[in-house]
């Protein structure tokens, strides 16, 4: 389906679409400033304004009522009927934003170098850190453990986290300047493309380099889908590839679509076959079997609550944000044992008691009767246990190549000399 | 051209009325709910933190003695009768739902020293200064009928305490020495003295029923056996003894609650080191009483609080006080495990909640499985220390808060102290004593 958009003006305009939320509305916004929020599974229009000024980036906040603006000048959030709730001037020249859901940060990459956290539901900054990378015009985000992926003119690729100050993975993926990053939804692959017509895949796991491909045309724009299917945006022909990560790259893509204008943006649709393009003349949804997740949990993402749930699960979303200070490159390190904390702890109370209060007491063996207790034997037997820490056993890997060259030996070999 | 997409009908996921309930379809993919151990870690601190919000354990005051209250006995059958006896020998029979005193009677000249009730909850037994035993009905007089116990014996000294057996008709009693009376006899069956001038408290064990416990003044715990009519063994702790209560889950476990601000859970098998010393009082400890489930117990104090303790640890889980409360002479916990009573020496039995937080009455399905999973919650993530910190935190009286800051002091000095000597001192000279066993002098059979 392909709306055009006589309403974008004469000059091309650059429509972006930022994520259709997970509540299936669709944010439209036009470089000249045309703003268009729409419930998009029933067509029905939630606002459209005219913000008056060039808009460079725009993204929904953690419920369809609410949105964020990067305006050329300032920040502005917007309510669903398309009233201006604020204007935040500290959040100056923003190119692109990020959304952390689980979090509600607003994360936003300005053209001075600036990467600036915002907490939407207390409406304070937490973090501001000068990246010192230039005009920081390519971001991504994981959603797996909500760290910030920024691309910059050098080739590299930096990892952010609001409480550093310095990146936390510096990874240089291509040979002139990056043009677009994404991450795939689990959190373990990274697909950039750069001016060096590459596009490259990477394990995040491990930072390393998993598959290259090169496009005549570089890709400018990437958007992985809730099952893992790559969408690249090559001037004006959409490709998509197959999970690229588990495939070697084939010569033809999975499907690839031609648009009227260079597209300037893509995102899929959550649990929908879909996919968004915003290009020059307008906005067109493209159908892509396999895309989306076909079993949604209501109770993380429901695109089919009532108002009512909307609310309820509000509530509960808030009470459950977690604190940005938990933000770190493995989210599960909450659950694991301290254990550098636990042996500074266990060596202070040996400093204060004196002693090791775990520390086994010495092996004492038992008195046994009828004259086997006598100091030899239980010297015999203290020695048994004697040096048992630093005793090597041998791993039982070992034990098996002498099983095999017995096998493969003639049964007749014994009887030979 | 056919084209296979997802497409879902909303008539599936959306209800039909109001009146029906709202479709949620579950995916438990890993992939679809990220952050697992963070989210959890906040919900698990926002429990803790409304554990302690709703933490409102005091629930009322039963008022009506007129001298502080002495002793206190439960009912065996029924959950909502306690009895009290006071300084001035008078005995009160609580209704609890009610929260009021349905009878009173004059049962001493003098302290009433203990009270017990009979196994079958018909009948009651009161000693007091007065040099008696009195047995009593539990159902008051007829209209117009006055207070007269069933059967009253005179002895020649003071009696100090009494306890029933759990199964047969006898009981015993202490002041002298250990007497065990048959129920319709005079004079006690046996007398067991083990060369002690005065025995403070005895307890019979409710597991092993012919087993009893005492107190007694120079500072040992004296086991005796009924059967056999002797006295089993002792041990002769540090400081005086004031009771003990035996676990009514363990046949072999007691606590005792001591002089010297701690509590000791013995294994009567192995007394030679207590299996645990609690540690927590800063004054006196002057009554224990185990929970039924014997997992945990309840000691009162001579600084005015009382404590709950895991039988397992060493510190409290629980203190409970407050500003009308003074010396808790007597503590009890209710058969049904939900409610502590305690008798203080300001006239007061006061009614508090075993688990500070908990919800009382019947609770719906859904809340049910809300406290249940919050206090899963709350277990798994015990250890992190912003949870254990909201966990641990109460609230102290001045007088409390500042003795156990100076108590905490003089024990780290005599540690220091003692950990100079060693290092400057022969190596193996001075052994490392452990603290359970520095409290014991010595266990006689």
């Amino acid at each position: 389906m392909s709306l055009p958009g006589p309403w974008l003006g004469g000059s091309p305009a650059a429509p972006l679409i930022p994520p259709i939320s997970p509540h299936r509305h669709l944010l439209l916004g036009g470089q000249r400033g045309h703003v268009a929020a729409l419930d998009w599974q029933t067509k029905s229009l939630l606002c459209e304004i005219n913000v008056m000024e060039t808009v460079t980036d725009i993204t929904w906040l953690h419920t369809e009522t609410m949105f964020a603006v990067a305006q050329r000048r300032w920040l502005y959030v917007y309510d669903n009927q398309g009233v201006e709730l604020n204007c935040l001037k500290r959040f100056n020249g923003v190119l692109r934003m990020e959304f952390l859901p689980y979090h509600f940060l607003l994360a936003t990459a300005s053209e001075t170098g600036f990467l600036q956290y915002l907490d939407i539901s207390v409406g304070k900054e937490v973090a501001t850190i000068c990246t010192r990378g230039g005009r920081l015009g390519v971001m991504g985000q994981n959603p797996a453990n909500a760290i910030v992926h920024l691309g910059h003119s050098n080739g590299t690729v930096t990892l952010w986290s609001p409480n550093v100050k310095e990146p936390l993975v510096r990874m240089l993926c291509h040979q002139g300047g990056v043009r677009a990053v994404a991450v795939d939804s689990s959190g373990t692959y990274m697909a950039t493309s750069g001016l060096d017509r590459k596009l490259r895949v990477y394990d995040l796991r491990a930072y390393q380099p998993l598959q290259s491909l090169v496009l005549p045309v570089g890709a400018g724009h990437l958007s992985f889908s809730q099952r893992g299917l790559l969408a690249a945006a090559c001037g004006d022909v959409v490709q998509l590839g197959l999970p690229c990560a588990l495939t070697p790259p084939v010569s033809q893509p999975y499907l690839s679509h031609t648009l009227p204008r260079a597209a300037h943006s893509l995102r899929f649709c959550p649990f929908e076959d879909v996919l968004g393009v915003g290009h020059g003349s307008g906005f067109t949804s493209l159908l892509v079997p396999g895309a989306g997740q076909a079993n949604f949990d209501a109770l993380e993402n429901n695109p089919f609550r009532s108002q009512k749930q909307r609310q309820e699960w509000e509530v509960k979303a808030l009470l459950e944000k977690i604190p940005s200070e938990l933000i770190t490159l493995d989210p599960g390190q909450l659950g694991r044992v301290d254990a550098i904390t636990m042996e500074q702890k266990h060596q202070e109370r040996v400093e204060r008691l004196g002693f090791d209060p775990q520390a086994k007491p010495a092996f004492q063996p038992r008195r046994k009767l009828k004259g086997r207790s006598s100091a030899g034997s239980l010297l015999r037997r203290k020695k048994k246990v004697a040096n048992e820490e630093q005793r090597v056993r041998p791993s039982a890997p070992e034990r098996e190549p002498k099983a095999a060259p017995r096998a493969q030996r003639p049964a007749l070999d014994r009887f030979k000399k | 051209m056919r084209v296979k997409v997802l497409s879902r009908n909303p008539d599936d996921y959306i209800r039909e009325t109001k009146q029906d309930l709202q479709r949620v379809p579950r995916n438990y993919d890993p992939a679809l709910h990220p952050f697992e151990v963070p989210r959890e870690y906040m919900r698990a601190l926002n429990a803790t933190k409304l554990e302690r919000v709703f933490a409102k354990p005091f629930l009322a005051s039963l008022d009506g003695h007129r001298d502080g209250v002495n002793c206190m006995a439960k009912h065996p059958q029924s959950l909502s009768t306690v009895l009290s006896g006071a300084c001035d020998g008078e005995v009160k029979i609580w209704n609890l739902t009610k929260r009021e005193c349905i009878r009173t009677l004059q049962a001493h000249e003098g302290f009433v020293r203990g009270i017990c009730t009979r196994f079958c909850g018909t009948s009651f037994f009161t000693v007091g200064d007065d040099k008696t035993v009195k047995h009593w009905k539990m159902d008051g007089p007829g209209y117009g009928g006055e207070e007269e116990p069933l059967h009253t014996i005179l002895g020649k000294t003071v009696y100090t305490g009494i306890d029933h057996h759990w199964k047969e008709p006898v009981f015993a009693t202490c002041g002298h020495q250990v007497d065990i009376w048959d129920e319709q006899r005079t004079s006690p069956i046996c007398s067991l003295t083990w060369g002690v001038d005065s025995i403070s408290s005895v307890k019979f064990n409710p597991v092993e029923t012919y087993l009893l416990g005492s107190c007694a003044s120079d500072r040992n715990i004296v086991l005796y056996d009924m059967r056999q009519s002797t006295p089993l063994k002792k041990v002769i702790l540090d400081m005086r003894t004031n009771t003990l209560c035996w676990n009514p889950m363990e046949a072999f476990i007691f606590t005792s609650a001591n002089e010297d601000h701690n509590l000791y859970t013995f294994d009567m098998r192995f007394l030679e080191s207590p299996v645990m010393i609690h540690i927590d009082h800063v004054s006196a400890v002057l009554d224990v009483d185990y929970s039924p489930t014997g997992k945990e117990f309840v000691s009162a104090s001579f600084d005015k609080s009382i404590r709950i303790f895991p039988v397992d640890k060493g510190r409290s889980r629980e203190v409970y006080h407050t500003k009308r409360m003074q010396h808790v002479i007597t503590v009890k916990w209710t058969y049904d495990n939900k409610y502590i009573l305690c008798g203080s020496d300001e006239m007061n039995i006061r009614l508090w909640k075993a688990n500070a937080s908990e919800k009382l009455g019947v609770l719906v399905p859904r809340e049910r499985a809300a406290m249940n999973y919050n206090q899963k919650l709350k277990e798994k993530f015990q250890h992190h220390p912003q949870i254990k910190r909201i966990a641990r935190h109460r609230h102290l009286p001045k007088a409390i808060y500042s003795q156990a800051k100076e108590l905490r002091i003089m024990r780290e000095a005599r540690r220091r102290k003692e950990l100079n000597r060693r290092k400057h001192s022969k190596p193996g000279s001075s052994p490392f004593v452990s603290e359970k066993k520095k409290h014991i002098v010595a266990v006689v059979k």
